[in-house]
């Protein structure tokens, strides 16, 4: 909320100022956003009265004036400004003056002729942007008088950053009202008086919908000018509370508003018909609001209508037809109540807001109704002339304000703080909460005005706030001690991403919401997850994978001149999936997704370049998962090339895939190279085993080399499951330590050699046993892989 | 006599003339191999008259030793030089960079993440996790923000689409970490039912949030971390206690005030904003709004099933992208989603 700091001043005008006055206001809870001054620092300039205007001798657009700046001062001034003329009133900047900008006036002669003083324009005082000439002022305003104090030029404006429960504060009496609790200087209030009725002319008003409108008030006033001009004082508080003025009955309206807090709204009394009826909308009903927004209303909306249709939703905007015009000669006034969870939400469904429904579905006052329709028809009548009939007002059951226990130990052990019941009285009284005692307690029956009191947690919130957060002392927090868990067979994500950083891989965040496109391409994805409201087409899409992202990434780090990009990110991914937890429909599964591209090692003097493959990252995916020993087979991916992608899995679980970028992805995706990554589940890298020790054994161990040749479409995988699965007991090991094509081997085969490690846990091992297993080896894999044992 | 001298001369000057060893062996055949010179001597003596034998005996002994020490001396002294001369050969340009592998870093904010959950784990905090597509329930709903709450406005929600199109009903993507404090709960009262008295909750909650906002100083994507500590005499106090303590160990500084203000959360009462302010630096003076808190509201802990009788407790919510910002001297929000490595390799 925005106001003028002197209109608030004009109800409660405490000592401090300035800085100090908002960090009051800040430290209260009422959050000062914004501070602006309304004009720049200058001085010496006043009120001055153009008597005459005569053409420079010396200069064709010069003009010399002769302005009345009070106490019978008669001064020449040369003057440039093409709306110079005489009988106007204008700031007048006198000899000494300072202009912002620190520009000095000094008595000087313009082509020859004495110029004692400077008339300005808006943007001279830095008031406003208008350089067209000069500022003209009101014709009443008093010759001489000081401009700054005429246009009321020191004050500031204030703009609060108001938290929801705060809709008290949502007026200037409000705001008052607090100041006043804050630094115990009185407040006073506008004195309203019932305007008495001078004509019997009224309108019936029927509550339909009691609890959605619980109290109205209305009155005719007829024999209205609408086109009477809004006085300047009315209008320089609207402008300075950011509202602009528009026509006298608008702008009184508003006024009333910002000063107590109590929307109101003014119907053309001409254009309704019979009685007025606070219903809710009926099905296929539609109002064309005051914004020209025509809407289809649902039945929760509440609805203010005549005998014939809906003239307004309730609380938050008229209709078209029934508002008042500059036409107008007779009003409806309405001033009513409507329930908070009448009003909550509906303005904000239609996609927009009004002043009416903010405050509304916050909470407004209901003690107040009868006084604002008051205050508003005595300003009518002050302004636009007219008479009033007689107020209509109809009441339902308003809002209960139950009362509230305050328990003093209570507040100790909630705030940890202690605070004397004589105190707790003393800061009561101060934010004129009504209580009485019932034993140590404090019973509090909250105010009308108050929305936000219902428990006693809310006032030991009141109670905190007025004693000052800041007096709340932060000792050292004391608890029982208790260790936390320390779970060695879990390693957590923590060291899995920095095992990632110290290979080399830079840690990423990226958007969950992706472009559709990469949940097509790189995860086939069918099912989609589609914001409803997303903020841009390309983050519209949550992600079932992070290929998308890390790709994205490599194309952007490419184009800044990066040609080496190794990247990972961790996060959760998203999918459909009716057996979904915690959260039904979706499964939201932490993944680990890893991308090379470029040279395998920084461009270095001692190592060949070359660029990662396949391997390279399958090895990088090895050592992070060590000791966890995966296996690989050959499977499709919808992102990845599909020679070149293997399903990852531990005990025969599938966690994830490695491979390379498919190359339509890396021709789409305008890539010179092929990206290879990972993408996994992150939970199950999370296990790691209990190391239990085993006996060493003692026996020596014996070493055979064995090369064999073998279809070079046989998968090694395949091959070793079988050999270890059949393999004689003394072996230990069998490692892969070539693979060799070419000259020597024929066409369509492989050479594989491998390390045979044997050892028996009893004894010395026999030339003649490790013969024997070497021949059993060969004849194994002779008569289920037909391999050639190379010589 | 004569003779003998001249012979272990003659050996010195020939051993001193090599360095290569192999050529040394061959010159140590010539004088004390098996017909060397000084062998041939010592066969020599058998022709001797035996009186003199003894006396020619040990004076060939003696030069045999002589020109073996000294052949020793040279060996050592040849090794010694080949050694130095391989040593040499062998140098290397040291400042040379080292071979292999270079590392990454972690994100900044996953940094600062790790900090926030070592310095919380330290005074005994757990650290939990949530579902980032969130019910409307424990986004909203169990934090005492009912449908149309005015708070709610406060969100600027991203809500789901059905596969038929239409906007899906009771889920959204998490407007904070606060549903995680619901769930939290809720499983720490059904895990310690049996008991007379709660064990203490105390936890903090890590992750990625989303709002419907994109500015200089706005992400639709940002993190949170909650913190919840709930105990039987868990006051404001110990909720200042714990943010100031936090603020001063992260920051590494107790050059800094902090500072709470009244505001207001549908989930907490009383409510605070924590602003905090460097009191030298780039940002000296100015007040940096840090998190939100407050004192859980009985409502919340009555939906999980907490008696706020027996129990109260505090919860924060910070924002561990601004902590990062400050304490890393960086000035663009957008910079952490932007995925340029020259920005993120600063963090290694």
């Amino acid at each position: 909320m925005k106001f003028s700091e002197s209109w608030l001043r004009s109800f409660v005008d405490p000592a401090c100022v300035g800085e100090e006055f908002s960090h009051l206001l800040t430290m209260a809870g009422l959050e000062v956003e914004e501070e602006e001054i309304v004009a720049p620092g200058f001085s010496r300039v006043v009120v001055g009265h153009v008597l005459s205007v005569d053409r420079h001798p010396g200069a064709d657009r010069l003009n010399v004036c002769r302005v009345d700046v009070g106490a019978g001062e008669v001064l020449q001034i040369v003057c440039g400004a093409p709306n110079a003329a005489a009988g106007i009133k204008v700031p007048c900047a006198l000899v000494g003056a300072e202009l912002p900008g620190g520009f000095r006036i000094r008595l000087s002669k313009v082509r020859g002729v004495e110029s004692f003083g400077m008339l300005c324009s808006a943007k001279e005082l830095g008031i406003a942007d208008d350089a067209a000439g000069l500022l003209v002022l009101a014709d009443a305003a008093p010759v001489g008088e000081d401009l700054r104090r005429h246009l009321d030029l020191d004050d500031r404006l204030l703009t609060l950053k108001l938290t929801p429960n705060r809709a008290d504060c949502l007026s200037l009496e409000g705001v008052a009202r607090e100041v006043a609790a804050l630094t115990g200087v009185p407040v006073r209030f506008t004195e309203v008086e019932a305007v008495e009725a001078s004509i019997a002319t009224a309108r019936t008003i029927v509550l339909d919908a009691p609890d959605a409108c619980p109290r109205y008030c209305g009155r005719v006033i007829a024999g209205v000018d609408a086109k009477a001009p809004t006085p300047e004082w009315m209008r320089r508080r609207l402008e300075r509370s950011g509202i602009r003025p528009i026509s006298a009955l608008v702008d009184i309206t508003n006024y009333v508003m910002l000063e107590l807090g109590q929307p109101l709204h003014a119907f053309d009394n001409r254009q309704l018909n019979g009685m007025i009826h606070a219903r809710m909308a009926r099905p296929g009903e539609r109002i064309t609001l005051l914004n020209e927004q025509t809407l289809d209303l649902q039945g929760d909306v509440l609805l203010i209508a005549d005998d014939e249709r809906p003239v307004a939703m309730a609380g938050i905007m008229g209709d078209e037809y029934s508002g008042i015009t500059l036409a107008t000669t007779e009003l409806f006034l309405e001033a009513a109540f409507f329930a908070p969870r009448a009003i909550a939400g509906r303005a904000r469904r239609y996609n927009f807001v009004s002043d009416a429904s903010h405050r509304f579905e916050r909470g407004v006052d209901f003690g107040g109704t009868r006084r604002a329709l008051e205050r508003a028809t005595r300003l009518v009548i002050d302004i636009c002339g007219g008479q009033a009939g007689p107020v209509s007002e109809v009441q339902a059951s308003l809002p209960e304000r139950r009362p509230v226990h305050l328990r003093p130990d209570r507040v100790t052990k909630v705030l940890g703080l202690n605070i004397a019941p004589e105190r707790i009285g003393e800061l009561f009284a101060r934010l004129g909460l009504p209580f009485v005692r019932d034993g140590a307690d404090f019973v509090v029956i909250p105010p009308s005005y108050r929305f936000d009191l219902e428990i006693e947690e809310d006032l030991i919130e009141e109670i905190a706030r007025l004693h000052g957060y800041e007096n709340v002392p932060s000792p050292a927090p004391r608890a029982a001690l208790a260790m936390l868990p320390q779970t060695e067979q879990r390693r957590p994500p923590a060291r899995i991403r920095q095992m990632l950083a110290d290979c080399g891989y830079q840690e990423v965040i990226n958007f969950a919401f992706v472009e559709e496109a990469w949940e097509t391409d790189f995860a086939a994805n069918e099912r989609l997850i589609r914001l409803a409201n997303p903020i841009a087409s390309q983050l519209s899409v949550m992600r079932s994978s992070l290929i998308g992202g890390l790709v994205a990434n490599v194309t952007t780090n490419l184009k800044r001149r990066q040609s080496r990009v190794r990247i990972f990110e961790t996060g959760r991914c998203f999918r459909r999936d009716p057996c979904g937890e915690p959260v039904p429909g979706f499964d939201q599964p932490w993944k680990l997704t890893a991308l090379a591209y470029g040279t395998v090692l920084p461009e270095q003097w001692g190592s060949p370049v070359r660029n990662a493959d396949f391997f390279d990252v399958k090895g990088d995916l090895e050592l992070l998962l060590a000791p966890l020993i995966a296996s690989f087979e050959k499977a499709a991916h919808p992102a990845l090339h599909p020679g070149r992608s293997a399903r990852v899995l531990i005990d025969g679980k599938a966690i994830g895939f490695v491979g390379e970028l498919h190359p339509r992805w890396q021709q789409k995706y305008d890539l010179p190279l092929a990206p290879v990554l990972f993408e996994l589940d992150l939970e199950p890298l999370g296990v790691a085993s209990l190391p239990q020790y085993v006996e060493v054994s003692r026996q020596p161990v014996v070493i055979r080399d064995m090369a064999i040749v073998v279809d070079h479409a046989l998968q090694l995988q395949q091959l070793l499951d079988a050999l270890r699965a059949n393999c004689p007991a003394i072996i230990r090991d069998i490692q892969l330590f070539d693979v060799y094509v070419g000259r020597g081997v024929e066409v369509g085969k492989k050479s594989l050699a491998f390390r045979i490690v044997m050892q028996d846990t009893q004894k010395t091992l026999l030339e003649a046993e490790v013969d024997a297993a070497m021949q059993q080896l060969v004849e194994y894999l002779q008569s289920v892989f037909a391999a050639q044992l190379r010589v | 006599m004569h003779n003998l001298d001249q012979i272990v001369d003659a050996a010195c000057a020939a051993f001193a003339a090599t360095d290569d060893p192999d050529a040394l062996e061959q010159i140590k055949a010539v004088y004390l191999g098996k017909s060397g010179r000084i062998p041939e001597l010592l066969k020599g003596l058998a022709k001797l008259p035996p009186e003199e034998r003894k006396a020619v005996g040990a004076a060939i002994n003696r030069a045999k030793d002589a020109v073996g020490a000294a052949l020793n001396a040279r060996r050592e002294a040849i090794r010694k030089m080949t050694l130095l001369t391989r040593l040499a050969e062998e140098a290397l340009d040291v400042t040379l960079p080292g071979r292999g592998q270079a590392r990454a870093g972690l994100h900044p904010v996953t940094r600062t993440l790790e900090r926030i959950e070592a310095l919380f784990r330290s005074i005994g905090f757990e650290v939990a996790d949530g579902p980032e597509i969130e019910a409307d329930f424990q986004n909203f709903t169990a934090l005492n923000t009912p449908e149309d709450h005015p708070a709610r406005s406060m969100h600027d929600t991203f809500y789901l689409q059905e596969e038929s199109g239409e906007v899906a009903q009771g889920v959204l993507l998490r407007t904070h970490t606060s549903p995680i404090q619901v769930r939290y709960m809720q499983a720490h009262v059904a895990r310690h039912a049996a008991l007379e008295v709660m064990p203490e909750i105390r936890v903090i909650a890590p992750g990625r949030v989303y709002r419907v906002d994109s500015d200089a100083t706005h992400s639709p994507m940002f993190h949170q971390v909650e913190g919840l500590w709930i105990g039987e005499n868990i006051s404001f106090a110990d909720l200042k206690g714990v943010i100031g303590d936090f603020l001063r160990r992260f920051f590494e500084s107790d050059d800094l005030q902090v500072r709470f203000r009244p505001s207001f959360f549908p989930f907490t009462e009383p409510s605070a904003e924590i602003d905090m302010a460097f009191m030298s630096g780039a940002h000296k003076g100015r007040w940096l709004e840090i998190a939100g808190c407050g004192m859980v509201h009985p409502n919340v802990l009555h939906h999980v099933n907490i008696d706020p009788e027996k129990y109260t407790g505090f919860a924060f919510g910070m924002g561990p992208d601004r902590l990062t910002m400050l304490r890393y001297g960086i000035n663009d929000l957008r910079l952490f989603f932007d995925g340029d490595l020259r920005f993120l390799r600063q963090f290694v």
